[in-house]
């Protein structure tokens, strides 16, 4: 039995609890061994975008030790399973810090956005999901230019039962979320937003879904503002529906 | 207006440039900017068209990846030895009759060039589109020594005609359309002629006004795209053949160039001149491609008798000490980033206040002028990564936003809220036990998590155009914990009812 701990993302732990449920519920049914290592908080994202790099290192210690027995790291949300990827390279060496560089090389190959384990660990497209609806997707930057997962999320979305998937015009263009970018440059944020949903709108997707709870966030607090009747849903929810 | 087309042409005064330093910096410049309406056409439709055109060229070549890499290499082991090879290059030049000049600053290359007008008896310089030129405002620093700069490249010439700044780095006049540019020569150098919005018209208007002085200017003044170390060659890529034309009319000819241009040998010509025309402009081929030695000794007299290149440091070895950052200098200004970039193709250049915009303008600029002098522009990007996929030469733009906004919160400062707010989050997730409690308050509205909202400027900011969540009343932890041990075992329980919007 495949056994993942799951990488939850203090975003989703607090914010979005259901994104969660759906990630256990979906690998339980896949047969997978979930654990949750409870000491997880926050992988120092934010922080070392921000430009508090010292503040990150620690965080990122903590992580590399939390994690360090898994057999595999699952993650909900493409850009922390990057900033894992990417970026904890770097602040190791930002640090001077040679044993968080070899943990983090350490536990780096295990460390997977939910559809890179989907596809290429556990080996399936179709996961038994259904969901009746009229659906979109946005590939997320991180999940497109930092982790190149490619076409996984759309190959396990076209297996869903019920679904009616639509393309999203212009899919590969940010969204203009970027962490601490929409409150920095709020103006270009909106209007890179503004975008963003007319191309969503224009699909007439009942649901528009992505890798990150975090872009969905602020696509559809857009869209609930707007009262615009489509909703987002992040891929675990949809993968784990059987409606 | 004066009709006659003999004399330079009144050119309007420019505004000062936008400021890239201060707290209001870029996001001011680019609210402004995001307001107007023209400007957002014109530079979505140009950047649309620019970009798939390039997608297309560089689709083309199957070994793309590969002259990427090269490039990124050659340009990281000239940078690892900039020193020698600006020798080796001032070696060669001067061996083939050209005089070289090494400028601390704008000042101090400016003085040369007009040292040589003088020298020539003339108050006119023709130019070449030149980057370096305008990052030191050569042309300001002419004019106040009654020398007259005149731009032969045509968005340029419009820039100059109309007052403007670029916006753009191989397109200055990106975000003007043709209506525009026909108005201004109507107003200016075809005063009193009616012209059309055909490109041919607009481009005979300019012509015309330039012929004249190409065949008269004795001086004329270019950057360099690159210069080889090994035969002190060096080339200018343009699409006009204005460059051709001034890299061989005038008597003189002075080259401003940035030290990291110079290249170690002629041979690495083959993978730049692939990369830069589809980069740029999505050209298989250059239009024009110049490349000179030094000055040529046949009789009768054949291009400039005269060679000065002028080697500009304005801030160079600076960048050149920040291991991270000093990527940036690998740059070959194609402009792919610019046209990619999801906040340049609606802001426009002017909103970065420097010659150059967008995301490697956003990591060049506070490294050549100083991190204080332009705080808010690493902030610029939503680190999408669309600009590095872009870069001919691979550099990591997104790794280099991040490492200067740390630079600057570490040497310039940050608000004091935001400090205290990312400290005590820091602090928050230190702990399995306190990060808990904050989960906890955060559900009240209360509580470091909360805090994170007033991150300058805010949650008004946000809330502006979007709801925010509601903080939901189990965080997943707490689901976790009650769910009853027998369910892993027995098999999945429905997921949770609520989605996220």
């Amino acid at each position: 039995m495949p056994r993942a701990a799951l990488f939850i993302t203090c975003f989703n732990d607090t914010l979005f609890p259901g994104v969660g449920r759906s990630t256990v519920a979906l690998l339980e049914r896949l047969g997978v061994d979930v654990d949750f290592p409870e000491a997880q908080t926050c992988c120092g994202q934010m922080h070392s975008n921000s430009g508090y790099q010292l503040e990150a290192v620690p965080l990122a210690r903590r992580f590399v030790r939390v994690f360090a027995a898994a057999e595999a790291i699952v993650c909900p949300s493409a850009s922390c399973a990057g900033m894992v990827r990417e970026a904890y390279p770097r602040l190791a060496s930002f640090a001077g810090d040679d044993e968080l560089a070899r943990e983090a090389a350490e536990i780096i190959p295990r460390v997977y956005e939910l559809t890179e384990y989907l596809v290429d660990v556990l080996g399936v497209d179709d996961v038994g999901a259904s969901f009746p609806h009229r659906v979109t997707y946005h590939p997320t930057c991180h999940s497109l230019r930092a982790l190149h997962v490619g076409d996984r999320p759309l190959r396990l979305l076209r297996a869903v039962r019920g679904i009616d998937l639509v393309e999203l015009p212009e899919a590969r263009e940010c969204c203009g979320f970027g962490g601490t970018f929409a409150v920095k440059n709020a103006d270009t944020s909106i209007a890179m937003l503004s975008d963003k949903l007319r191309h969503v709108l224009d699909t007439r997707a009942e649901v528009c879904t992505a890798a990150d709870a975090s872009c969905l966030m602020h696509i559809g607090g857009a869209l609930r503002r707007g009262r615009s009747g489509t909703r987002t849903a992040h891929l675990a929810e949809i993968l784990a529906a059987q409606e | 207006m004066r009709p006659d087309r003999g004399s330079p042409p009144d050119h309007a005064a420019r505004p000062p440039r936008q400021h890239a330093g201060g707290k209001d910096g870029f996001p001011a410049a680019a609210a402004a900017a995001l307001q107007d309406s023209q400007l957002r056409h014109n530079l979505g439709k140009a950047t649309t068209t620019i970009r798939a055109k390039r997608a297309q060229a560089v689709a083309e070549v199957p070994d793309w990846e590969q002259l990427r890499a090269a490039g990124a290499a050659i340009k990281a082991a000239t940078m690892a030895s900039l020193p020698e090879q600006l020798e080796r290059l001032e070696a060669s030049v001067t061996r083939a009759g050209g005089i070289v000049h090494w400028a601390r600053d704008g000042a101090e290359a400016a003085a040369v060039v007009a040292e040589v007008a003088r020298r020539h008896g003339t108050n006119e310089v023709i130019k070449v589109k030149s980057l370096a030129t305008d990052e030191i405002d050569l042309n300001d620093r002419l004019d106040a020594d009654g020398i007259h700069a005149i731009e032969t490249d045509l968005a340029e010439l419009i820039n100059q005609l109309a007052g403007d700044w670029s916006s753009h780095i191989l397109v200055p006049a990106i975000h003007r359309n043709r209506a525009e540019i026909r108005r201004l020569f109507e107003r200016t150098i075809a005063a009193g002629r009616t012209l059309s919005d055909a490109p041919e018209a607009l481009t005979e208007a300019a012509r015309l006004h330039l012929r004249e002085k190409f065949l008269s200017v004795p001086v004329a003044v270019s950057g360099a795209n690159f210069a080889m170390a090994d035969t002190g060659t060096v080339a200018v890529f343009e699409s006009e053949g204005n460059g051709r034309m001034c890299t061989t009319l005038p008597r003189a000819l002075v080259t401003v160039m940035g030290i990291e241009k110079v290249i170690p040998e002629w041979r690495d010509m083959e993978v730049f001149a692939q990369l830069l025309p589809r980069s740029s402009t999505a050209e298989r081929l250059n239009p024009y491609t110049s490349f000179w030695t030094g000055v040529k000794s046949s009789h009768p007299p054949d291009g400039p008798q005269e060679f000065h290149l002028v080697l500009l440091d304005n801030g160079r070895t600076r960048v050149l000490a920040d291991e991270v950052g000093r990527q940036a200098l690998h740059c070959i200004r194609c402009s792919a980033c610019l046209n990619v970039c999801p906040v340049y193709s609606r802001v426009g250049g002017q909103a970065y206040g420097s010659i150059y915009p967008g995301p490697i303008g956003a990591i060049l600029t506070p490294q050549l002028r100083g991190l204080d002098q332009a705080p808010t522009l690493p902030w610029a990007s939503s680190l999408c990564g669309a600009c590095f996929e872009a870069c001919p030469v691979r550099i990591d733009i997104p790794t280099v936003l991040v490492h200067l906004r740390g630079r600057v919160v570490r040497e310039v400062g940050s608000e004091r809220s935001e400090k205290a707010a990312m400290e005590g989050v820091a602090r928050v997730f230190a702990s399995q036990r306190r990060y808990e409690a904050a989960q906890k308050l955060a559900r009240l509205g209360r509580g470091p998590l909360n805090k994170l909202g007033t991150v300058a400027p805010g949650v008004s900011s946000w809330t502006k155009m979007r709801d925010l969540p509601e903080v939901p009343t189990q965080t997943f932890r707490e689901w976790w914990r009650s769910r009853p041990p027998s369910t892993a075992a027995t098999g999945p329980e429905p997921p949770g009812g609520e989605t996220l919007s």
